[in-house]
């Protein structure tokens, strides 16, 4: 029972990063139907530039105050790492739009694999430490010498996830931009005659997807404090899965997906053997796509003749 | 010829649901060999669907339809076919087929019904030759010793290439575009891609003939010149087609039967002529109640 | 005339105000990444250091050339724009589009005897093994992929899973049971060709970029298997000591009964690198054949047409599964053929060659070659996996940027830019046309728009 206990609360966490990542992955895909393959990489970026600015805001400003500089930090990596993806965007993407299929989708694993050996060669090829940002715990039950704990630093992810979510669901739902992505994303031809600019809607597309993959970033930059510039494949494949099995377009399913594959890894983990946990949430992506290819939210797609 | 022969194709309570929506409810009838049948009615009265569903392109909810090759006295196998719960039959004087039993690519392999799409479907990059020989693919498979003889050389499969090509040449001369043989089928303007699609079909060796509004978006010559190719085939082959058509030029100068479907329901069956003075058609497409044809009928002038 | 001055000189001002926008951009995006470098100090903690001076020659080189873009280069393209382009290709271009295959082919014999009359017999080891076989491989897994990808429009991004299957098979299957290079390549064919039907019945139903996933995570499945699985495969520690393939029986070695020895030639490693040369290159040859061969098949022409319209092909009684899963099942044999090949030249193999990456710039060599290109693929795999290698040489770079610059490290990224630029200018790769695989008068290459990309 406390096992399970950790785990859940554990999962959840990872569970939140994976959704915010997988919320750029369903946008994307949703508004121009491609397989935003470089999107992991965004998130390893975001997560490189977040600790940049917390070594800068740490050590040369010198705020002591963790909250402030991890306010500071958190803008700051949004803020860069949306203009990295508007220009991805820009010069990959964009120019593409509208030709051969497959061109974007090798556009994405070029540029997926530009950006992981760029950080590489600017930053190094080694996993980069930082000290703990947060410490600290609650200690939520103590029994048979295993306690439960929820951490701060996961109490921070918890908090700052829903309130970004909360944000986010207002943006796509209520305002002008949100509309012209609902548009967009039915009929581009038809959103255009009726003046959405259907341009800057892609962009401001890919700027949202890349500022929710930062506060993923500087999440996973504080609860694990390490980084290395490999670390965009396997979470954004992962991230990948949750869009795909919340149902690929599906801004809810992105959330509750990210969710489930985070505690499938732990409680697989967690009960069964470390080593195959990548396994298991590729196998979980197999499996999806082949049973259930429209998701737990999306649409079924019928063939028609 | 244009008499009417046995039963070739006998569809019975045909019913295909798409979640809470019915596109064809319990719908029964037949199309007889040598006949060319025409399938009408206003826009989503459910004919693509009964023709997806004698394609083997949808399973229908409910229903059977069944195909005969050889004599007409396979018909009487039919109820113990059903019986057995097996695809097809086959007896001294023929065989006998439960269409909706049988996946889309085993009705053009098995049953030998092809058919053409209301969109048209070419393979856009591959030349005119190309296409017709695609469309030969299960004989030639044979002949190639399924790859494997084909892969190390040997003649059989080129004399069946060769054969294969003057079929394809063969139907090219008859729809008028020999001379474009080498081109990519993409390339040919409009009315082409229909002569070229009914030729793909034909090339499959079909005993039916399966056409989704072979008319749609033709000029009246080239309308005119579809209508004399399907008889010409149909007489020549002893043929029989089935046909979808909005136009009604085509249906009444060539149809043997007519069969009007009205939200997946028959309204009406019978001899173009039969339909043509049918009321209930007329109010079908009128989109009016039957009592009002003659009314609405004199203020548009008819 | 008049007009075009007067928009020259709005359009200067336009260029500066780009330029800047453009510099003003890349200092933002490359600020925290270039600006800054994280580098452990004594007490192995992070510290920033700073690199203004190199973050404002980049930005120097962006603003320059966004200036130069649009009024050199932006001009220029326009006039071209407007003369009329020339309906068929030259005549000089066609000549060299027929005599292409034969004098490669041609070239691909005579080359290890060029380079060791270049390079000396020793020197041409290294041209012969890092450029020869090497590229040939990659040849190798383009032409096998083209199949999957480039005919049959299967989107495939786990094809390594087939080369590391063949490799495996090799390995285990000779240093367990002491079977002979020839045996086992045909039976590493089988196995990898078994694995492409298993994993393709799954994925039949799936379409376009869910296929690739799909794919993709099979590829990764069966490298943490290979990686875990210890007790078969040694993990991460790889297995070594693979035997060697032997010429007909003679082993490459300095033993009296080596093949050295018996030919009566003075022994050097050598013999064995052109022997594996030509052999990569028999395989590579084969595939092609066997391809050219299948395109005049039924299936192969079945392939196409699944392609074109999957729905038209199973209306014409097509079996699309059948014809899916034989798509698969040939593409895998050749990547398992080449991944024997692989586990024989390198005598070790690890998890760590048959990673993502491996898949990825196999496909990108097939996309970037033009799909379903022959020819296309071959010039793709040279220019790719050439000119990495050639990365790995350029020692004369050391002496622009200090002795502390690895061109190696660029290789990677290289590579990664090369792939956005390519589809970015020539979306439909190098050699777009595609030839029909029979004629009744006349050979006529077709465009790219027409053909279709295949959707699963």
């Amino acid at each position: 029972m406390e096992v399970f206990l950790q785990q859940l609360i554990n999962g959840i966490t990872l569970g939140s990063i994976y959704g915010l990542i997988a919320i750029g992955y369903t946008m994307v895909f949703g508004i121009i139907g491609m397989v935003n393959f470089a999107h992991g990489d965004v998130f390893m970026v975001s997560a490189f530039v977040a600790m940049i600015a917390f070594l800068f805001v740490t050590t040369w400003l010198g705020i002591a105050s963790i909250t402030v500089a991890l306010l500071i930090v958190l803008i700051v990596a949004m803020l860069f790492t949306s203009g990295v993806n508007w220009v991805i965007e820009r010069l990959a993407y964009r120019p593409l739009r509208g030709s051969f299929r497959l061109a974007p989708l090798i556009s994405a694993i070029g540029m997926s694999i530009f950006l992981s050996n760029f950080v590489q060669v600017t930053q190094g090829p080694r996993n980069k430490a930082i000290p703990p940002m947060v410490r600290g715990e609650f200690i939520l039950l103590d029994s048979n010498n295993y306690a439960v704990a929820l951490s701060y630093k996961q109490l921070i992810i918890w908090g700052i996830t829903a309130v970004l979510l909360a944000a986010f669901w207002y943006l796509v739902a209520k305002t002008r931009l949100g509309r012209a992505q609902r548009a967009c994303e039915q009929d581009q031809k038809m959103a255009a005659l009726v003046g959405v600019n259907v341009d800057r809607t892609i962009s401001m597309t890919f700027v949202i997807a890349a500022a929710l993959a930062a506060v993923a970033g500087t999440m996973y930059l504080m609860y694990y404090g390490v980084v290395s510039f490999s670390d965009g494949f396997v979470p954004g494949v992962k991230a990948f899965t949750a869009a795909v099995l919340g149902g690929i377009g599906s801004l809810p399913g992105a959330v509750v997906g990210g969710l489930l594959i985070g505690l499938i890894e732990t409680f697989w983990s967690a009960y069964f053997t470390i080593d195959y946990k990548d396994v298991a949430a590729f196998s979980v992506l197999a499996i999806t796509l082949i049973f259930l290819p429209q998701g737990l939210f999306g649409r079924p797609d019928v063939e028609k003749v | 010829m244009a008499g009417r022969g046995d039963i070739l194709l006998n569809v019975e309570h045909l019913t295909m649901r798409f979640g809470g929506l019915v596109a064809v409810d319990n719908l029964s009838w037949h199309a007889r060999q040598g006949d060319i049948t025409a399938l009408i009615g206003p826009n989503g009265a459910g004919k693509t669907t009964v023709f997806n569903c004698i394609t083997g392109f949808y399973k229908p909810t409910e229903g059977r339809i069944s195909l005969r090759h050889g004599d007409a006295t396979v018909w009487d196998e039919l109820d113990s076919l059903t019986e057995r719960g097996k695809r097809h039959i086959t007896t001294a004087n023929g065989s006998l087929f439960q269409l909706e039993r049988m996946p889309d690519f085993l009705v053009t392999q098995k049953a030998r019904v092809a058919r053409t799409f209301q969109n048209i479907r070419l393979f856009a990059g591959m030349t005119l030759l190309e296409n017709l020989l695609v469309a030969q693919h299960n004989s030639l498979m044979v002949q190639s010793g399924y790859t494997l003889l084909g892969v190390l050389g040997f003649p059989s499969y080129r004399r069946a290439e060769s054969a294969a090509v003057d079929r394809a040449r063969e139907w090219l001369n008859r729809v008028g575009l020999i001379d474009r043989a080498d081109d990519p089928a993409g390339d040919l303007p409009y009315g082409a891609q229909r002569r070229l699609e009914i030729a793909r079909a034909m090339c499959t060796d079909p005993v039916l003939l399966c056409l989704d509004e072979p008319a749609a978006g033709l000029n009246a010559r080239e309308s005119a010149e579809l209508n004399e190719l399907l008889l010409s085939i149909r007489d020549q082959y002893g043929l029989s087609i089935l046909l979808i058509e909005h136009d009604m030029s085509v249906v009444m100068e060539i149809s043997d039967h007519v069969i009007v479907l009205d939200y997946g329901v028959k309204i009406s069956d019978g001899t173009p002529e039969e339909i043509r003075n049918d009321p209930k058609v007329i109010a079908a497409y009128l989109g009016v109640d039957d009592e009002d044809v003659e009314k609405v009928e004199a203020e548009v002038g008819l | 005339m008049e007009k075009s001055a007067q928009s020259t000189g709005v359009d200067f001002v336009h260029a500066v105000k780009e330029a800047c926008l453009a510099a003003a951009i890349t200092f933002g995006v490359l600020l925290p990444l270039i600006g800054f470098e994280t580098v452990s100090n004594i007490d192995n903690k992070l510290v920033l250091h700073t690199r203004w001076g190199l973050l404002f020659t980049i930005v120097a080189i962006v603003g320059v050339g966004r200036l130069l873009m649009a009024l050199v280069i932006a001009p220029r393209l326009a006039q071209r724009r407007i003369r009329p382009v020339a309906a068929t290709a030259p005549s000089w271009l066609l000549l060299i589009g027929r005599w292409f295959a034969p004098f490669a082919i041609g070239f691909a014999i005579v080359y290890p005897v060029l380079a060791m009359g270049l390079t000396g017999f020793s020197g041409a080891l290294k041209w012969v093994d890092n450029f020869g076989i090497q590229i040939l491989i990659y040849v190798m897994l383009g032409w096998g992929l083209n199949i999957v990808v480039g005919l049959a429009g299967l989107l495939d991004l786990g094809y390594v899973a087939f080369y590391a299957v063949g490799a495996y098979s090799y390995a285990l299957l000779a240093k367990n049971f002491g079977f002979s290079f020839w045996i086992l390549l045909p039976l590493a064919g089988i196995l990898s060709s078994f694995w492409g039907i298993l994993l393709g019945f799954p994925v039949l139903r799936l379409r376009g970029d869910y296929l690739a996933i799909v794919t993709l995570a099979f590829g990764e499945i069966i490298r943490m298997v290979l990686i875990n699985y210890v007790d078969l495969t040694n993990g991460y520690a790889g297995i070594g000591g693979i035997p060697r393939p032997s010429f007909f029986g003679l082993p490459f070695t300095a033993d009296d009964d080596g093949f050295a020895a018996v030919f009566g030639l003075p022994f050097t490693p050598v013999y064995r690198t052109l022997f594996l040369y030509y052999l990569i290159l028999a395989l590579a040859f084969l595939t092609a054949f066997v391809t050219v061969r299948l395109r005049r098949l039924p299936v192969g022409r079945a392939w196409e047409a699944l392609r074109e319209d999957e729905i038209a092909c199973r209306s014409l009684g097509i079996n699309t599964t059948n014809t899916k899963l034989t798509a698969f099942a040939i593409g895998a044999m050749f990547g398992g053929f080449a991944g024997s090949f692989f586990a024989a030249r390198q005598g070790f193999i690890s998890p760590e060659s048959f990673t993502f990456l491996e898949s990825a710039t196999v496909l990108s060599i097939v996309v970037l070659g033009g799909m379903g290109s022959q020819v296309g693929v071959a010039i793709a795999a040279i220019l790719f996996i050439g000119g990495t290698e050639i990365m790995r040489d350029l020692d004369f770079l050391k002496q622009i940027f200090g002795p502390s610059f690895d061109p190696t490290q660029y290789r990677m990224l290289l590579f990664g830019f090369g792939m956005v630029i390519i589809m970015v200018f020539r979306p439909r790769g190098l050699i777009s046309t595609r030839e029909p695989s029979i004629f009744l008068k006349e050979r006529k290459a077709i465009s790219s728009d027409l053909v279709k990309e295949g959707h699963g």
